[in-house]
């Protein structure tokens, strides 16, 4: 660093956090070698057909493999359709979400299923349902007049 | 130079300033009726027909806070910063007079369909929801009137350079007209979104528009914005706030290589507001979190370079040992107390903002109260409090007046932190703990649970209280302004020396070429592949939708 000087103090606080930066990207790294994603580049819909053509002309759950769901939600003023999606216990959920009109938003309480929903796009994001029980989920992106009364919950029923 | 010799540039700080708090003023009455809404008590109801909706409160508080404020604000204190610093008078003063009406006009354009629910979009206005041409248009003309100003300082440091060859740019002028140039590269996407997508939208010259497309233009311009707030604070902690302990500017070079950082790093990095989105490859968005995490590295180091400077103070003042130099700090000045409490502020501020630009953990926070309660410790904080600090003096020098009540300064500036920590804490744990989502009138949502209350009760007290003390602010800039009496001695503006006299400052952190093709060529690799994807598969068919 030609003609620089540093205090050494002032070196070895910039060294630390550099080191400190370099670890919690390291962290985060590790993540996604564990295999975490962040929702992606889908194949794009036509918007204005959102409301006609399969799959989210008439979204529905359904059962891959066992144990194994795709729910597909669509998004709209004001409403998840469907918004209840019924899974039995241990199951993963792959959803697959968009919008016919605004952006949304869409986030499960108590994981980590939190993606935003545009016109014109697919968000796809999964999560393993364990616990018995209800999740909430709601829409987090302002949408109009009537975006505080989007909800809907994911229920996770007993093993049979 | 002759007494008064920057009369019109006082007066151009001056109006812009006063039209920042103005808005300010508005928009900070929107804050109570926010949080006690969410605590269970709509005032709404009470205020149509003239505020129709929590929605366009909402709008109106982010617009006039976050955007009117901030703008105007910074505009103002740079241009004098600027020339002050380079002791000489702007090179084209009717190229910063038009930017300012620019500016004007713009912000009364925007202002009438805001305030008439025509553009109930909040302050990112995400389309298709669609406001009227008018508060597009109006927000495009404050952008491009900030850019006429940044080309008016553009010149004005030009002919400075060129009759000081062998001088280094003091550094006050040198972090203004830094801030500018970043800003106006900045901004390109917010003008590229308004010129491209929503204006032709809105006027109906086009049927639709890519929701996509237009979320990542604004995220372009969206975060680098933040340090477009703080990036004029930074030239006061640097610049100005040791003079106020009584210290030295640290390390004058190394002030200087922050800033260039900045300019570097401020703006490949907005993808991390999109990390939820879909059509985005999550390569890009991995990119985008190592390059936000780089931006954190000037930020430290600024945290040492302006503690060690106030430490020079606080040691000159008599303190000694480890930390009791701290307590002979200024801590009865209000402008300091202001400064050094928003930097405290800043600290845990940081902190959440790494945990946001961090690929994985954001998926726990995004859309949630936290990041309410993340940006009220940065921009309505650290960025805020730093504002009100630099207003008590920079009021007093512009009219020539005491400040009208010290004692009263103290007040509001101690309960405007303390207010700050209360309304910030309650928000970060409600949405970290609950997910309880943001942008949402909470009190009428059917989902509302009972666990939230006693938190969001607690944010209610905390943001009733900052109004307050905002309110006490106000009070003391007009009672300065019409109340006071003149000085005795003009309160001078604050300029710290640098420890090491910056002439020993290397000539490579005193050149801009090399830092603006380093800016541009980061630009291009980050957002270069993902925005060409995106405008090649780009779809106009999303219907404008006004549904408020």
């Amino acid at each position: 660093m030609n003609g620089l000087r540093i205090d050494s103090y002032e070196k070895v606080w910039m060294l630390a956090s550099g080191v400190l930066l370099a670890v919690f990207l390291v962290a985060v790294a590790a993540s996604v070698f564990q295999g975490f994603s962040l929702p992606g580049d889908e194949p794009r819909l036509d918007p204005t057909r959102t409301m006609v053509d399969p799959p989210f002309a008439q979204p529905a759950v359904v059962e891959r493999a066992p144990g194994r769901y795709d729910a597909y939600v669509r998004v709209q003023i004001w409403a998840f359709v469907p918004n209840e999606i019924k899974v039995p216990a241990g199951s993963s959920v792959t959803f697959y979400l968009t919008s016919p009109d605004v952006q949304h938003g869409f986030m499960i309480e108590r994981t980590n299923v939190n993606v935003m929903v545009l016109p014109g796009q697919v968000s796809k994001i999964s999560a393993r349902f364990d616990k018995p029980g209800e999740y909430l989920f709601v829409c987090h992106e302002y949408c109009g007049i009537g975006h505080h009364l989007m909800s809907g919950k994911v229920i996770v029923t007993p093993k049979s | 130079m002759e007494e008064n010799a920057f009369r019109l540039e006082e007066k151009l700080t001056a109006w812009q300033i006063g039209i920042a708090l103005g808005a300010l003023f508005l928009g900070t009455w929107f804050g109570p009726l926010q949080v006690l809404e969410h605590a269970g008590l709509d005032l709404y109801g009470k205020l149509a027909p003239g505020i129709q909706s929590y929605y366009q409160g909402l709008s109106l508080h982010g617009v006039l806070n976050a955007l009117v404020y901030t703008t105007f604000f910074i505009s103002g204190f740079l241009t004098y910063t600027t020339v002050h610093s380079l002791q000489m008078k702007l090179r084209f003063p009717v190229v910063n007079v038009t930017g300012f009406l620019v500016m004007a006009l713009g912000l009364v354009m925007a202002a009438i369909p805001l305030l008439l629910n025509q553009a109930t979009v909040l302050y990112t206005f995400y389309p298709p929801l669609q406001a009227s041409a008018f508060f597009y248009i109006g927000l495009t003309l404050v952008v491009v009137g900030s850019w006429i100003e940044a080309v008016g300082l553009f010149f004005t440091l030009a002919a400075w350079r060129k009759t000081h060859p062998q001088e280094r740019t003091p550094f006050i002028a040198f972090g203004s007209v830094l801030t500018m140039a970043m800003w106006l590269i900045a901004s390109l996407g917010l003008a590229a979104e308004m010129l491209f997508l929503l204006i032709p939208w809105s006027l109906g010259w086009v049927k639709g528009t890519d929701p996509l497309l237009g979320r990542t233009l604004f995220w372009f311009t969206g975060h680098p914005i933040v340090y477009f707030w703080l990036l004029p604070v930074y030239v006061s902690w640097y610049g100005m706030l040791p003079k106020q302990a009584g210290g030295k500017l640290f390390s004058d070079p190394l002030a200087r290589l922050a800033f260039w950082l900045f300019l570097v790093l401020s703006i490949p990095v907005g993808l991390h507001h999109q990390f939820a989105d879909p059509g985005i490859a999550p390569l890009w968005k991995g990119l985008h979190t190592i390059l936000t995490f780089g931006v954190a590295f000037p930020s430290f180091m600024t945290a040492f370079t302006v503690i060690a400077s106030l430490e020079l103070g606080g040691r000159a003042r008599g303190g000694t040992g480890l930390f009791g130099w701290i307590a002979k700090l200024p801590w009865s000045d209000p402008s300091f107390a202001a400064q050094a409490l928003a930097m405290l502020i800043f600290a845990f501020g940081g902190i959440g903002g790494i945990i946001n630009a961090s690929y994985n953990m954001d998926l726990v926070v995004h859309n949630t109260l936290w990041i309410v309660g993340h940006f009220h410790l940065t921009v309505g904080a650290a960025v805020a409090l730093s504002f009100i600090g630099i207003t008590y003096w920079l009021v007093p020098h512009l009219t020539g007046k005491d400040l009208w009540s010290a004692r009263a300064a103290r007040v509001q500036v101690w309960s405007f932190a303390a207010a700050m920590t209360i309304f910030s804490a309650s928000h970060h744990y409600v949405g970290f703990r609950y997910g309880v989502p943001r942008r949402t009138m909470l009190g009428a949502a059917p989902y509302f649970a009972p666990e939230w209350r006693p938190w969001l009760v607690v944010a209610a007290v905390g943001g009733i209280l900052l109004w307050a003390s905002l309110m006490l602010h106000f009070v003391l800039v007009i009672g300065t302004v019409f109340g006071s009496r003149k000085s005795a001695a003009r309160v001078e503006m604050p300029v710290a020396e640098p420890l090491r006299a910056s002439a020993e400052t290397p000539a490579w952190l005193d050149t801009w070429v090399p830092w603006l093709v380093a800016a541009i060529a980061l630009i291009v690799l980050s957002y270069g592949p993902p925005l060409a994807h995106m405008i090649a598969t780009a779809d106009l068919s999303s219907i404008g939708m006004r549904v408020w």
